[in-house]
């Protein structure tokens, strides 16, 4: 009965929650009935749940939110140092996750604060610069997030490093990358070693002003419409980028062999981005955060805008409670291990790469990428299943991403923090897993959610702000 | 030498009226002498309190399965009973389809579409439901009880807004189309649309109209409290609206327990300005009742009163004596009306839903003098079923109140309809029988439905008949023969 129909007309079709026997009641009557499976919701939310239902905000807001995400053009427009595009200094370190002191930091965390403060030259030795960071008067850390940018895994951004820039062409608004170092003993896991030195150093001097010429010359990069491809290749974008990468790479090739660099270096950078099928992770992380951003501050929506972890704590943000974050403990992924690694080696969760589940891909969208169920620990079944099941705590969906499997249905968009205390369905997450001893790096990969009792703690604070504006 | 097993179940759930089946599936089962299944709200714990189990820590998100064993042996039986019956009452909600149901109802109407949305959610969450159906630019009918009285207002003021039709809290009764929703009566369409504060209100006008030939277009269930001074009349309002604009309507009547006076005069104005005429049959001290607002109804109509049907031999004043009548409803509107009839004649009635806050009865429900109960309210539903689908609560009541010496006259309703119990008589004949047999107490019975109603009103009201009740369709002709049995008048 909507607001045109007339009550002496029958219904055509009804949803019923609750006691089943009115639904069997209105079914017997040849009315067709879609029966709710209601469970109560996460324990002491009912107050605050009915509060934020009943905000005469809600759902303008998160329609707002949502669309304002939607409209968001990602292009990648340029590869510069973080002391030119963030006003980074010597002795300012970014990292993942929600904000963090050395004395929590975690040993992946602080292996890469390490590994960066010897690529600064602030220290010789990385294992001089724990003394360093302990005292923390020569040096400061922040989150990545505060400053437009994300990290993958620990997330260390140092002022040398060079980032890939994001634009949204109809605002203006930038979001910032650091360059994907490949796999092994690398930074973000927590390697310090020479050879992660080395390598940070040839990203430096030849790698990002390789591609910051290429991406000039070859004009701005459409990020958005890349990841709408990837999700027709098999990738989802987070622990799987291997079409992306191509892509970027087919995209920026003519002008990588026209620039001013040898063939030689030309050579050593394509063999280096090719044989790294995560390169394109960095890219669509701050396409992800960027279309994010223009989804925050929106008073009354209930829209996650950021999942993030530091190694120590999860973190989320959401639109309608402006850049406070709610926190639990990092939980430890489900996964398999590298080598001869088990649970016991592994740190718990890190990194800002769930922005891509915040945005709707990488675990939201396991649909997409049947080639890697087994690497983050599951079947194809469970990936049908579990992109079938974020549609329940997301708010609309991304029609530029459609997953083919899923009759090309647009990737579940805008998790709601009411939706996920209701249902107690926790995001998805897929993750790669760091050693948890500073120095070790990657140990494996696998899925993760994050810590339950941060969604109530989200949804307090929009209760009390709806019963503020009452 | 009998055993007791109690466990908590953490973060299980099913609804009250699935573990009712559960309870009873387990209680059959060889070797067990009592079984109770629920979750552990407030009054479910009392319930089991007073079975006799001790119960562990619980809170009311936690099932409870509690086993009385004629011996230890009886308990793995017991248990793979208990997981069976819970097993089959998922399946029901499920339906073993391919893809997981969806979970919340704002998935349900994103999947399947859908015009109207049904909520019986317990009070805490409805709410949260109900709104995604506003969301989805959905009417809603809200079954559940024991919702905030802020909360209703809120989604109302909200629905108001956006032109939709919030039916309920506490809605019992409706029928959109002919489709029956709720405790609902089978009729034939007709001209006539009910706008309804009122279930079981709604329900004896639907089965007077029925009796008198009269069909109906749409009966609109818009909560008890819809009436009060704290709603406003909100929903009434979007009902007359839509009853207004719907051709098929040609008269429209509106049916309430006690409202607001200030509320009822802004409605009535409200109503004035709609081109359909409204009938107002609004329960009160010194108003008429329903059986006679009807009648009014059918001489607007230009409809001949019928002789409303009875069923059974009159009923006798008891040989021992009492002076007091005892009603025990199941439907708060036909208490609330009865109480208004008895008052008159009989003085202060003492009541679980009392006209006055001093003639509130104490939880024992069991005092001296006149007192009717309404083991639909609020207070006796808390985390359980409705009476008019579990019954135990009322006919544990029956067999206390007969013995009692000084009850002159019980009076009950059954009502039938959608979603009411499959055979009322079955439980509650043998029950009334058995009653009789200890004191022979008269018993009249108003029993609400019609001829098509899943349950048969004929076979119904003869089974009752047949135990020794008088039997009445008319709920206010049932009132007045109670009142002369107990002020020792008989027939």
């Amino acid at each position: 009965m909507t607001t045109t129909s007339l009550p002496s007309v029958a219904p055509a079709a009804v949803a019923a929650v609750g006691a089943d026997m009115f639904a069997t009641a209105v079914a017997d009557q040849a009315v067709p009935v879609e029966r709710v499976d209601w469970t109560p919701p996460m324990e002491g939310t009912s107050d605050d749940l009915a509060t934020v239902a009943a905000d005469p905000l809600r759902r303008d807001a998160n329609a707002l939110a949502v669309s304002r995400m939607l409209d968001v053009q990602a292009m990648l427009v340029g590869v510069a140092p973080a002391s030119e595009l963030l006003g980074l200094e010597k002795g300012q370190f970014l990292h993942a996750g929600p904000p963090i002191e050395w004395a929590r930091a975690s040993g992946p965390l602080r292996g890469a604060l390490m590994g960066a403060a010897a690529f600064e030259g602030l220290v010789e030795d990385p294992e001089d610069a724990e003394a360093l960071f302990a005292a923390g008067t020569e040096v400061s850390l922040e989150p990545c997030h505060h400053r437009s940018a994300v990290g993958p895994m620990a997330g260390v951004v140092s002022p040398s490093m060079w980032m890939f820039v994001l634009e949204d062409p109809a605002t203006g608004r930038r979001t910032y990358c650091s360059l994907n170092e490949g796999l092994g003993k690398v930074l973000r896991y927590g390697a310090y070693g020479p050879e992660v030195l080395e390598r940070l150093r040839w990203m430096r001097d030849v790698l990002g002003p390789l591609l910051g010429e290429a991406v000039s010359a070859a004009g701005p990069v459409d990020a958005t419409a890349i990841l709408g491809q990837m999700l027709q290749m098999g990738d989802e974008a987070h622990n799987r980028n291997r079409a992306g990468t191509l892509m970027l790479l087919r995209d920026i090739a003519p002008s990588l062999v026209r620039s001013s660099r040898s063939s030689e270096e030309v050579a050593e950078a394509f063999a280096f981005m090719g044989g790294n099928d995560h390169f394109f992770l960095n890219v669509a992380m701050p396409a992800c955060k960027l279309a994010l951003d223009a989804a925050r501050d929106v008073p009354g929506s209930t829209m996650v805008v950021a999942m993030a972890r530091n190694g120590t704590d999860f973190g989320i943000q959401v639109s309608g409670t402006g850049d406070q974050w709610f926190t639990g403990p990092a939980q430890l992924a489900d996964g398999l291990f590298l080598g001869d690694y088990g649970p016991d080696d592994a740190n718990p969760d890190i990194g800002d790469s769930a922005i891509t589940e915040t945005a709707g891909i990488g675990g939201f969208a396991m649909a997409a990428a049947p080639a890697i169920v087994r690497f983050v620990g599951g079947t194809v079944p469970d990936a049908l299943a579990t992109s079938r099941r974020m549609r329940e705590i997301t708010i609309g969906e991304n029609n530029r991403w459609p997953i083919p499997v899923l009759d090309f249905a647009g990737a579940a968009t805008g998790i709601d923090v009411s939706s996920v205390c209701r249902t107690g369905i926790l995001p998805q997450i897929n993750t790669g897993m760091a050693g948890k001893v500073a120095g070790v790096g990657q140990v494996g990969a696998g899925l993760v959610t994050p810590p339950a009792s941060i969604f109530p703690a989200a949804l307090a604070e929009l209760a009390r702000r709806t019963r503020d504006r009452a | 030498m009998t055993v007791e097993h109690v466990e908590i179940r953490p973060g299980a759930y099913a609804d009250s009226v699935a573990l009712l089946q559960v309870s009873r599936d387990v209680a059959a089962t060889p070797g067990v002498a009592a079984a109770q299944v629920a979750m552990a709200t407030e009054l479910n714990v009392e319930v089991l309190q007073g079975m006799g189990f001790t119960l562990p820590a619980a809170s009311p998100n936690d099932m409870v399965v509690a086993l009385r064993l004629d011996d230890e042996s009886a308990l793995s039986a017991a248990l793979a009973a208990v997981d069976a019956a819970l097993a089959a009452a998922r399946k029901g909600s499920s339906g073993g389809e391919v893809t997981a149901p969806p979970r919340t109802t704002g998935s349900a109407l994103r999947r399947a579409g859908g015009d109207l949305a049904l909520v019986s959610v317990p009070g805490a969450s409805a709410l949260v439901e109900a709104m995604d159906a506003l969301d989805a630019d959905v009417d809603v009918m809200i079954f559940s009880d024991n919702v905030p009285v802020e909360q209703e207002l809120a989604m109302k003021r909200i629905a108001r807004e956006r032109g939709l039709l919030v039916m309920g809290p506490d809605c019992g009764t409706a029928v959109v189309g002919g489709v029956g929703l709720g405790f609902a009566n089978t009729v034939s369409p007709g001209k006539v649309g009910v706008v309804a504060a009122s279930g079981t209100g709604c329900q004896q006008v639907l089965a007077l109209l029925d009796a008198a030939g009269v069909g109906v277009a749409a009966a609109l269930g818009v909560g008890g409290r819809d009436l009060s001074a704290a709603i406003g009349g909100i929903s009434t309002m979007t009902a007359l609206d839509r009853l207004d604009a719907d051709p098929a309507v040609e008269q429209v009547v509106v049916v309430s327990k006690p409202p607001a006076a200030e509320v009822a005069a802004a409605v009535e104005k409200y109503a004035a300005g709609l081109t359909t005429p409204v009938r107002f049959a609004l329960l009160g001290a010194g108003q008429p009742d329903l059986t006679t607002q009807v009648e009014a109804l059918l001489g607007d109509l230009g409809v001949a009163v019928p002789a409303w049907p009875t069923w059974g031999t009159p009923a006798a004043p008891a040989p021992d004596g009492g002076s007091a009548l005892r009603g025990l409803f199941v439907g708060g509107t036909l208490c609330d009306e009865a109480m208004l009839l008895a008052a008159e004649t009989l003085g202060p009635i003492r009541s679980n839903i009392p006209l006055a806050p001093d003639l509130a009865l104490d939880s024992s429900l069991l005092e001296p003098g006149h007192l009717m109960i309404d083991f639909g309210d609020d207070g006796l539903t808390r985390g359980r079923a409705h009476p008019m689908i579990d019954p135990t609560l009322r006919l544990e009541h029956l067999a206390k109140v007969a013995a009692d010496p000084d009850t002159a006259v019980i009076l009950m309703d059954v009502v039938l309809g959608h979603g009411a119990e499959d055979d009322p008589a079955a439980g509650l004949a043998p029950a009334i029988a058995a009653a009789r047999a200890v004191r022979e107490v008269p018993v009249v019975v108003a029993c609400v439905g019609t001829s098509a109603d899943p349950q048969g009103l004929t076979r119904q009201a003869e089974a009752l008949a047949a135990a020794g009740a008088e039997v009445h369709l008319s709920n206010a002709a049932a009132t007045r023969r109670a009142i002369a049995l107990a002020t020792g008048g008989a027939r």
